[in-house]
Parts: structure tokens; sequence; C-alpha cells
């Protein structure tokens, strides 16, 4: 009998038993979602490890005020259809109580604000341990974090100082007030996210597909036009055919030119592709050589 | 596949180069490294800063924790584990080499086997890795020298000789200007082997699993809304389950038989490692988070009294009568130092029988006693149920890495 695992399946596996290392050894989990494909795969492997049960942790969505709408539209969908609960922390309530100021300027973006709203959320229900559907592949400062990663009391990363992580035996052992950080996706790549989607059929929001949108360009990405940005002189909006490789704030996530409109289209795109998807589309990488690592020092995601 | 070795041995830019010259860089990285090589004024592109991704890295110009990088061939999907040369970061270094089925170990072809290397070589023997490639690097500062490669493969030969390892290779390489690592050096005509990366590609490791031992440490149990459902999930460690068979749950001893085996997309009719299952059993036995079902005619061992080979990984050393609390596979429970039976030098591989603690990256044989039953097999027969970690109850720190004899 056939006794091999495709690559996949592999990773498949360890996902689940990850996710199900943290539901026994800690007490109040919750999955980050955001309706992006990362997400949207750890939902699938949350359903893969905990059905028919129902998931032992609520979903968490950090919610800027600056989401492209279609996304919180399918956020809220794909929440009803599994039947599990959803907490919105929001950055427009932590601006409105002062826990944080709002850039300003035409380059203004409230991605740094997430940080104070995520940790005021994990401290006000408890939460001590975070699913998160990063991957290593991602960035540099992530191709060098664990799978758990210990955050102490004021949700920070200590990258100097992580804790040994040997085999697949997870220490989830923390105090009172300190969290775990868990990447279920740590050893997943952009392209084996793109297959696994396909394989099982999953749903994604529809921007991930080529389609027609007013852009226009800055620092050499493709921005959408909406009343979260605001256009610098010379700046100007025209129409193309676009689709997003990530999905973040309107304020900081690039669009890319493509006519991938399918998902077959869309995995020979990511295959054959020169560029990093955040290289390609994220604005808040850019900020200095550091910029992934600084935030998470911070208590980023 | 882990790197390991000395600082300076250039690990990282031999990973650096592997990624390079297998297409495997993306634009805006290498444009990344450009930049930041041209910030530091280092003449030609410094390749370790591909992997080494954190501020205090770049500005010592060291690695300090495992990076880990995910490179495909036509032939074989490789995820990378870089560690750390230096012995202080030696537990980063095992770390990364704890998941590992390959390790290379690289040597600097102007100082030779030192101690750190051997250090390093050991370790990924002692973790079970079957495959080692000894990459004797720099070999455009000796001239590609043919006699100072084989002095160097004949020093490491009989070093390994005292590891338990079935299968060293040895490559000659230059990890700065790429011979001998994606493709075959034009410098070194009388290298009669195959460069690093077709190495790698060729390696047999899927024969590595053990399917003959079944071992399923219970992870979590699955019930429905309405509670007649109880399913035990967890990852089968080891050997294959199908539905029919007599099992045996410990430590309780029950007796029963497997139902059905479940997954989400449907029952299969066979698990092994390393998939993630949901067994169903079929009579109502005591079974929780911990216990380890396996067949009754193979069972593991059942004690409270283990003897183990330990990475010592803090500065607070390990002494007879500590107590730390224990992870095996899925099961917690709390040890106590009852003995430490000796050290090894890993230098000379001599064990010191005199020795009376394991202080920080000491490995030495240690005998517990835990305040439940283990049920364990070797760590030599079986990674998933010989392994366990140790836990300071007080800073709740990992602080070392069990291997059960």
């Amino acid at each position: 009998m056939n006794r091999r695992l495709t690559h996949l399946q592999v990773l498949e596996s360890e996902a689940i038993h990850v996710m199900r290392e943290v539901a026994a050894e800690l007490s109040r989990p919750v999955l980050l979602f955001s309706g992006g494909k990362d997400s949207v795969v750890l939902l699938r492997i949350a359903e893969k490890a905990f059905r028919p049960g129902r998931f032992p942790f609520g979903l968490m969505h950090v919610d800027t005020g600056h989401n492209f709408p279609e996304v919180i539209a399918f956020r809220d969908r794909r929440v009803a259809e599994l039947d599990e609960r959803l907490i919105v922390a929001s950055v427009q309530e932590s601006i409105d109580t002062g826990r944080v100021k709002e850039e300003s300027g035409p380059r203004a973006s409230r991605n740094r604000l997430q940080t104070r709203t995520l940790l005021d959320a994990i401290e006000r229900h408890g939460f001590d341990a975070a699913f998160g559907g990063a991957r290593r592949d991602e960035e540099r400062a992530r191709a060098k974090e664990r799978i758990f990663s210990f955050r102490d009391d004021f949700g920070g990363w200590d990258p100097k100082n992580q804790r040994p992580e040997l085999w697949n035996v997870y220490n989830g052992r923390i105090h009172r007030g300190e969290s775990v950080r868990v990447f279920p996706l740590s050893n997943w790549t952009e392209l084996d996210v793109w297959e696994y989607i396909a394989e099982e059929g999953l749903e994604v929001p529809a921007m991930y597909f080529a389609h027609e949108r007013d852009v226009f360009s800055r620092d050499g990405m493709l921005y959408a036009v909406s009343e979260h940005v605001e256009l610098i002189d010379g700046e100007t909006s025209f129409r193309a055919s676009v689709r997003y490789r990530t999905v973040g704030d309107m304020s900081c996530t690039g669009a890319v030119e493509s006519t991938a409109r399918d998902l077959a289209s869309v995995v020979a795109e990511i295959a054959a592709t020169r560029v990093t998807e955040r290289g390609e589309t994220r604005a808040d990488d850019r900020v200095s050589e550091a910029a992934m690592e600084d935030r998470k020092v911070a208590g980023y995601f | 596949m882990a790197t390991a070795g000395s600082v300076d041995d250039g690990k990282s830019t031999l990973i650096g180069r592997l990624l390079l010259d297998s297409k495997a860089v993306l634009s805006d990285q290498l444009e990344h490294v450009e930049q930041a090589s041209r910030r530091r004024g280092t003449g030609m592109v410094d390749l370790s800063l591909l992997v080494d991704g954190l501020r205090a890295e770049r500005e010592q110009g060291i690695t300090i924790d495992v990076a880990y990088r995910y490179f495909a061939t036509s032939r074989r999907t490789f995820i990378i584990a870089d560690t750390p040369g230096h012995v202080q970061y030696t537990r980063n270094m095992v770390t990364g080499a704890s998941t590992a089925d390959l390790a290379v170990i690289l040597v600097d072809a102007r100082k030779g086997v030192l101690e750190q290397s051997k250090r390093h070589a050991y370790i990924a023997t002692l973790l079970g890795i079957p495959h080692l490639v000894l990459a004797v690097n720099k070999m455009d500062l000796v001239g590609f020298d043919e006699e100072v490669f084989d002095a160097i493969v004949c020093e490491f030969s009989d070093f390994a000789r005292g590891l338990s390892v079935k299968d060293v290779a040895y490559v000659p390489v230059s990890a700065k200007h790429g011979d001998n690592v994606v493709a075959r050096s034009e410098s070194m005509p009388w290298y009669g082997g195959v460069a690093l990366l077709e190495q790698l590609e060729s390696v047999q490791v899927a024969d590595d699993r053990n399917l003959s031992d079944a071992r399923f440490p219970v992870q979590w149990v699955i019930r429905d809304h309405e509670g007649d459902y109880r399913g035990y999930a967890g990852q089968v460690a080891s050997g294959v389950l199908r539905p029919g068979d007599e099992v045996l749950v410990l430590p309780s001893r029950a007796l029963t038989r497997i139902d059905r085996i479940e997954t989400f997309d449907g029952p299969v009719e066979q698990a092994f490692a390393p998939m993630s299952v949901t067994l169903v059993l079929a009579e109502d036995v005591d079974v929780s988070r911990g216990d380890i079902i396996c067949h009754p005619d193979d069972a593991p061992e059942l004690s409270r009294e283990v003897e183990a080979t330990v990475c010592w990984m803090t500065s607070e050393p390990l002494r007879a009568g500590g107590r730390y609390a224990l992870k095996h596979a899925t099961h917690a429970a709390r040890a106590i130092v009852q003995e430490v039976v000796d050290r090894v030098d890993v230098h000379t591989l001599a064990r010191d029988p005199h020795a009376d603690e394991l202080a920080l990256n000491d490995i030495g044989r240690v005998r517990l006693r835990t305040s439940k039953p283990l049920a364990f097999d070797p760590y030599a027969r079986n990674r998933a149920t010989g392994a366990f970690i140790l836990i300071d109850e007080a800073s709740n720190d990992t602080v070392g890495a069990g291997m059960i004899l």
C-alpha cells in the first residue's frame, strides 16, 4: 500500500497538530481571522482539527476601519457559514478613546495602530494564545520566528532570546499576563497556500482574482482609489486589470497588474513570479530594513 | 535540512549561494541584499544577508537564531534551517537540527575540523539525523588544493567512526564563488563527486520513517454538540493503524479495538506517520490526552524511570535532585534528576563518569524519575516517542532536550 504523503498533506498534518496542542495546553486561545487567504486556510485547518466538535476558541479580527469592504463582507459570511463566534477589535475605537493617535497626511496608515488595538483586545478578553496565518517565507524576521512565539506581558517578542523549540514537542507554559502567538502555517510558502486553496476548493475574497479597478501609482505600487487614501500632487488615477496578492489596509496594500481570473491562473502566476508578495504589495515593510522585526518587538502579529 | 558548523565557516553564505544559484532568490530580495551590502561597504554582495534577518545579526555579522528558508528544484522541495555557529547559541542550533532529515556540516578549509564542527556533527547524529554532508568551504582560499581536502576528509572520517551515522558525504566548495554548490566546479577537476545540490536532491529520506511500531499519542478528545460522539485526535507518531486493529491504551493498559479512523475528509483505511487523524474506539474505555495507543504485541516500555542523553540549554546547571516539568509526546509530567551518569567530551567523544552536573551546552547521560509512568521507546528506534523536553517550573523556559536510551 502507498504510504507516501504529498508535500501539502505533510504541511496540513503539522498545522493540525499545532492547533490541537494549543487547544490542549492553553486556556484561552483565539484565532485571528482577517478574511485574507492565509487565515482562510487557518480556518480550514481548524475544521480539520476539531470537527465534528466546535472550535475550542473564538475568532477575532483587528479591523482598522480601512479594510476593503468586500473583504469584511466575505469575513462575516464565512464566520456565519462556520457557525462560530467573531470578535471585532476596532482600531477606530482605539482612536476614539484616545488609546492611539491617527497618523496624518497622504501617507498616513493605520498599520502600526493595530498593535495597540490587538494588545488591548488580548488583555480585555484574557487571551493567552493567538493563532496567526503568518508564514516564514514572507519576510526575513518571520523566517526567524518559532511556531510557538512567546510574548512577554507587554506583548513583545524578544528575537535574541527565543525559547528552544525541539521536534514537534511545543512548550505552551506561560505565566499570567504572558501569551503565545502561534503560527501553524510557518512552513508553508505562498505557492503552498494557493495550491491548498485550489485543492480544497476554498473560497477567498474576489479581489485575489483579476478585476477592473480605479488605481493610482505610488512608489512603484498600484493603490486602489478610496476615501482612505489622499492623492499627492501629480498622482492620477486610471483603470487597470489588477489583483491583490495580500489583503491588508487599503492605505498600505498594493495591487499587481494581472489577468489571472481563476485559481489555476493565480497558481501559475505565483509559480512564475520573481518578486515576493510583501515586497510587491506591502508598503508597511518598506519603512526600514528591520520594519517587521521592530513591529513584532512592539507586539505586532 | 539543517546547516551546522563553527562561526565564520560560511553557513549563511552557503545557503545564500544555494538559493541564488538555484534561482530561489526573488528580485526584491536580491535588490535588498545588494543595497544592504553597499551600505555596509562590503565589496561583493554579502549573500549571508539573505538569511541573517535580525537587526542584531546584521549589526554583528553573525547568525543568532535559526532562519528557515524554502526552495524547490524540479526533483525535491526543501526546508532549510540555517543554524548559528556560536557556542552560546547551541540551543538554537539544536532547535533547527531537531526536525531535520539531513545536516550539512561546514568546515573552513584553512582551519580544519574545529571543536564546534565536531560538537555540531555529534549533536546532529545524537538527534538521529541519518545523513551528514561535510562541506569543506573556502576552497578558493587554499588554492583549491586536493591535499587540504583529503586531510580534512581523513580527520573527519576518523572522528565520525565514533558517531552513529549511517551516511556521510564529502564535498569541497567555495560558497562565496559558487564552486560545487549548484554546479560542478572547473577549479577542482580532481573532485570526482557531485555538487552539493545534487547530493541534497539524491539522498533517500523516505525510508528513515518508522513504519513498524504503531504509536498514537492522544492529543485531544473530540466530542460533538450532542455529546454522543467521542473521537481521539492525534498525529500518528510511527507505524500503521487500521480499522479493526486490537489496540492497547497506555498507561491504563485498557484493551479495545479501533472501530474506525476518521478525518474531516472522511474515513480512511489506514493511518501512518505523520498523518493527523481521529480514532473512534469500539468500546468505551478511559482514554485521555497524553495516553499512547499501540498494538498489544508491540508496546513501548512503561516506566517511571528513564535514562536519557540530555542536551542542556540553560546557564543554571542540571544536577541530581533538580526538579523539572517534562513533556513527552503529548504527555506532561514532572521529573526529578536521580543521577548525572556521565558527560561527553565533544572533542574526543570520551565520557567522563565522574561528572556531577551538566552546564550550559553540555551533553551527558542522566537518570530521571517521573511523577507518572511514561510510555516510551529508545530514541534511536523512535524519534517521536523517545524524545522529551525539560521545562524550568519557575521561568517556564525549555531548558533540556532529552533522548531516551
